[in-house]
């Protein structure tokens, strides 16, 4: 039986790293990313894997010798020992070392998420208004300022510049969402009743799925969006004929 | 067991005596982690096949409705899962069941401090499941927010079909349960702090007791803040108090009446829920290690290494869990130096369950080990505990938390702390204890099978979910492929709900297992694990009043091995001579 118990913890050990060293090339894993901050986080994520492995790794191994060893004695009798301060303070030292390590170490990241202080200066590229089961975005237009004649209206997609830092303002209209986009490692939730800034930083022109992520009801699930980054000069080509169709369609409403 | 006099209903239930209340509480809680399990069966099967007929438990759930899912019906699904496991079978499962049939033993004591109070609050309980399950029953259907119940989806009627009846049965409910749980609490505090049998000083507790003091105080601290957070959410669906809603909302094309936004704040309910029910996390998994800390020793026959340690572990783990709410609130607009605060307390409360961890290695490392089913539980939690906890790490990290929050990550971290964790040690538990319960031996062959068939079941189904989470897939979608992304999960995903399944239909050898020892499992003595703690003194089961003699307490709970006289243990009310 000790057998048995020995061979299941090593499975254990051996079923999860081989299972974690699969995933990737079966594509269950981080998606490519996108932003400037998402190589930061993949960067964190991998160490605290590390971290984790090794962690693992130590308690699997401590445990299947512990028990191999404790479940073949069978004459005699364990020793009454009730502690080890050395131990105690030994393994309580290292553990907290290890986490102020990570705790310090993903400071920087956070700080480039979310410190205030690195906000872009302006107004915001975009409005994103977020709805059961929708998303719609009011682009700021060419004169980069919301609440002027040339601001675009889009359902579904949002488009953004590439390469620059982007300033999105989020708001909802009804209940809670959530602004998701993996690939750029962002998600920040839309309360209603207040407005949320978001920055990031596309580092190459593409598209990238957006994920409603905080439960909105029961659409939740199909609450789909897009964000498109386009190059600088392409994303002005962009609001230029958008801002043509949308006088153009205005005048035919006048008339 | 509370004597021959009183027949049927005064012994089993309107029984005040300790005992058996916390056999009402095993029985009612044990049906809703059944209810639960059945609910997370249909979850897995929109999962793997969405909108697709399902078999057995689509008639049952769903009935006349059809047996195809809904996005509606899904949204409920989930909702009464999570509300059902952690708030209706999980939480009572520890306290009231445990905690009523083992504290007053374990400190020596005749019965809980307030044995009336005790019945009334499991019937306050049965109250709080009923109406629970009534929830369902109403227009609407059950609650479809969550078991979060984060406003306004909760609070408008017009935002969700549930929130209207079902949601305000689902408020009192919770509310109720509160006020059970408040009592069962009070109780076990007042029981360990005043009722401990001469001798049984505060470094004589066994760490099972600890762990449910320490848990019911901390439910003591947190639980009235959620219980009033869920009268006010109340106040604001019946009276439109507009505690939680903001002003300006239009909810399907149309305003909610204008006495319902009165400028509230959604982000207050997520700060008032989760100051307890993070809190709650703790209140189930510090009794559970209790129960493990001790079949460890009992069967590695070595005491507990680190007593005191171990001891300021499960305390500043309480402490702890009261500052860490936050860390749910990362993504929700807390603020860049909220989070930072956040995310250190939270990796503080890393340090003391690493250990503990070591602490219970340390503990069978050279001891003459037991390969009961008990035992095979409580190492089972060992390892899977580690795995919930270090998953914790990549949690705990704000910037990759922003990433992962919300995604099947969170839901393989919880599920391994509290199914991997905390039911594989409810099982080791009802292994060691059931035979105190009933005076009848559970079978050790089928207890080990029941163990090896679970424990790789449950990897089976929530090991590729920390992959699903990875990949990005969020929580509570009722069918991943809207997104391109997660596409290439299918696979993933039906591997899981085959485990899930696999998994459900392996608990049966446990009711079997149950069922045959009730009626034909071998009678036990007084001590069958030759344990030291003081429900061993006694007969199995105990009489009303627990004990047949004076108490004496003389030593720790965990003198085992080489030192401890003519056998290899010495229990706690035996003279030190």
């Amino acid at each position: 039986m000790r057998h048995a118990a020995v061979a299941l913890i090593l499975l254990l050990l051996v079923g999860v790293l081989a299972f974690f060293a699969v995933s990737p090339e079966h594509g269950w894993w981080l998606p490519p990313s996108a932003s400037t901050v998402a190589t930061e986080i993949d960067g964190l994520f991998d160490a605290i894997g590390i971290v984790i492995a090794v962690g693992f790794v130590l308690v699997m191994v401590l445990l299947a010798w512990a028990v191999w060893h404790g479940a073949q004695n069978r004459e005699g009798r364990s020793r009454s020992t009730h502690g080890h301060t050395g131990l105690e303070i030994a393994w309580t030292a290292a553990v907290a070392a290890v986490l102020v390590a990570i705790a310090f170490g993903q400071l920087p990241t956070w700080a480039a998420l979310r410190d205030p202080a690195g906000k872009p200066a302006g107004g915001p590229t975009a409005v994103v208004v977020a709805q059961q089961w929708s998303w719609r975005f009011e682009h700021a237009g060419l004169d980069g300022r919301l609440g002027t004649v040339d601001d675009l209206e889009t359902a579904f997609e949002l488009v953004v510049p590439a390469g620059e830092p982007v300033l999105l303002e989020l708001r909802s209209r009804d209940v809670i969402h959530s602004f998701f986009v993996p690939e750029l490692r962002l998600k920040q939730d839309v309360v209603p009743g207040r407005s949320a800034p978001l920055w990031f930083t596309i580092s190459e022109p593409g598209t990238f799925e957006l994920v409603c992520a905080e439960l909105c009801g029961f659409g939740h699930y199909a609450m789909a969006g897009r964000v498109r980054a386009l190059p600088r000069a392409e994303y002005d080509m962009w609001l230029a004929e958008r801002a043509r169709d949308q006088r153009s369609r205005g005048s035919e409403d006048a008339r | 067991m509370s004597g021959a006099r009183g027949g049927f209903w005064r012994t089993w239930i309107f029984s005040v005596d300790h005992k058996v209340v916390g056999i009402q509480y095993l029985v009612a809680s044990a049906s809703m982690l059944f209810l639960g399990g059945l609910l997370a069966m249909a979850i897995r099967w929109q999962l793997a096949w969405p909108w697709t007929e399902m078999p057995i438990v689509g008639q049952l759930v769903f009935g006349d409705v059809g047996r195809v899912m809904n996005p509606a019906a899904y949204t409920a699904l989930f909702t009464m899962h999570g509300t059902a496991m952690v708030f209706f079978a999980i939480l009572p499962l520890l306290t009231g069941a445990f905690g009523n049939f083992l504290v007053p033993l374990l400190v020596g004591a005749p019965d809980m401090a307030f044995p009336r109070l005790n019945a009334a609050s499991f019937w306050i309980f049965l109250a709080a499941c009923a109406t629970f399950l009534a929830s369902a029953f109403v227009e609407g259907g059950a609650s479809n927010s969550g078991w979060t119940a984060y406003p306004p989806l909760a609070t408008l009627p017009s935002a969700a079909p549930g929130s209207g009846s079902g949601q305000s049965l689902w408020l009192v409910a919770i509310v109720v349960l509160g006020v059970s749980s408040i009592l069962n609490a009070l109780n076990a505090v007042v029981t360990v702090v005043k009722m401990r049998a001469p001798g049984m000083t505060w470094m004589r507790l066994p760490l099972t007791a600890w762990g449910l003091f320490v848990a019911s105080a901390l439910q003591l601290a947190a639980l009235p803040v959620l219980t009033a957070g869920g009268i006010l959410q109340l106040c604001d669906r019946w009276i439109g108090t507009g505690f939680y809603t903001p002003v300006g909302l239009i909810v399907n094309s149309v305003a909610p009446d204008a006495v319902a936004t009165t400028g509230g704040s959604p982000l207050l309910w997520q700060h008032l829920f989760w100051f307890y029910s993070h809190p709650a996390v703790y209140v189930m998994v510090l009794p559970a290690m209790g129960f493990v800390s001790d079949i460890l020793s009992v069967n590695a026959r070595k005491p507990v290494f680190g007593y005191k340690p171990m001891v300021w572990a499960i305390t500043s783990i309480a402490g702890l869990g009261l500052i860490v709410w936050g860390h749910h609130m990362f993504t929700s607009g807390l603020g860049f130096e909220m989070g930072r605060a956040f995310m250190l307390s939270t990796m503080l409360i890393a340090l003391p369950s690493a250990v503990k961890t070591f602490n219970w290695i340390a503990t069978i490392w050279g001891g003459r080990i037991r390969l009961t089913a008990a035992m095979c539980f409580a190492l089972g939690f060992v390892a899977l505990f580690v795995i919930g906890g270090l998953s914790g790490l990549w949690l705990a990290a704000t910037p990759v938390d922003v990433y992962l929050h919300d995604t099947y990550l969170v839901v393989a971290h919880f599920h391994y702390i509290v199914f991997g964790g905390t039911v594989l040690a409810i099982f080791a538990a009802l292994h060691h204890w059931i035979p105190k319960m009933t005076g009848r031996a559970l079978s050790e062959t089928l207890g080990r099978w029941h163990f090896l068939g679970t424990f790789i079941a449950l990897n089976c189904v929530f090991l590729p979910m920390h992959q699903l989470g990875i990949a990005g897939m969020i929580r509570r979608t009722a069918d991943p492929s809207v997104y391109e992304l997660f596409d290439r999960l299918v696979p993933l995903n039906r591997f899981v709900t085959w485990s899930a399944f696999a998994l459900f239909a392996w608990q049966s050898l446990f009711v079997v297992n149950l069922a045959w020892s009730l009626f034909r499992g071998a009678r036990v003595g007084r001590n069958p694990w030759e344990a030291t703690t003081l429900e061993w003194e006694t007969t199995s089961p105990p009489p009303h009043g627990n004990f047949d003699s004076e108490l004496v307490i003389s030593c720790g709970p965990y003198e085992y091995g080489d030192a401890a006289g003519e056998r290899d243990f010495r229990p706690q009310t035996r003279s030190t001579a």
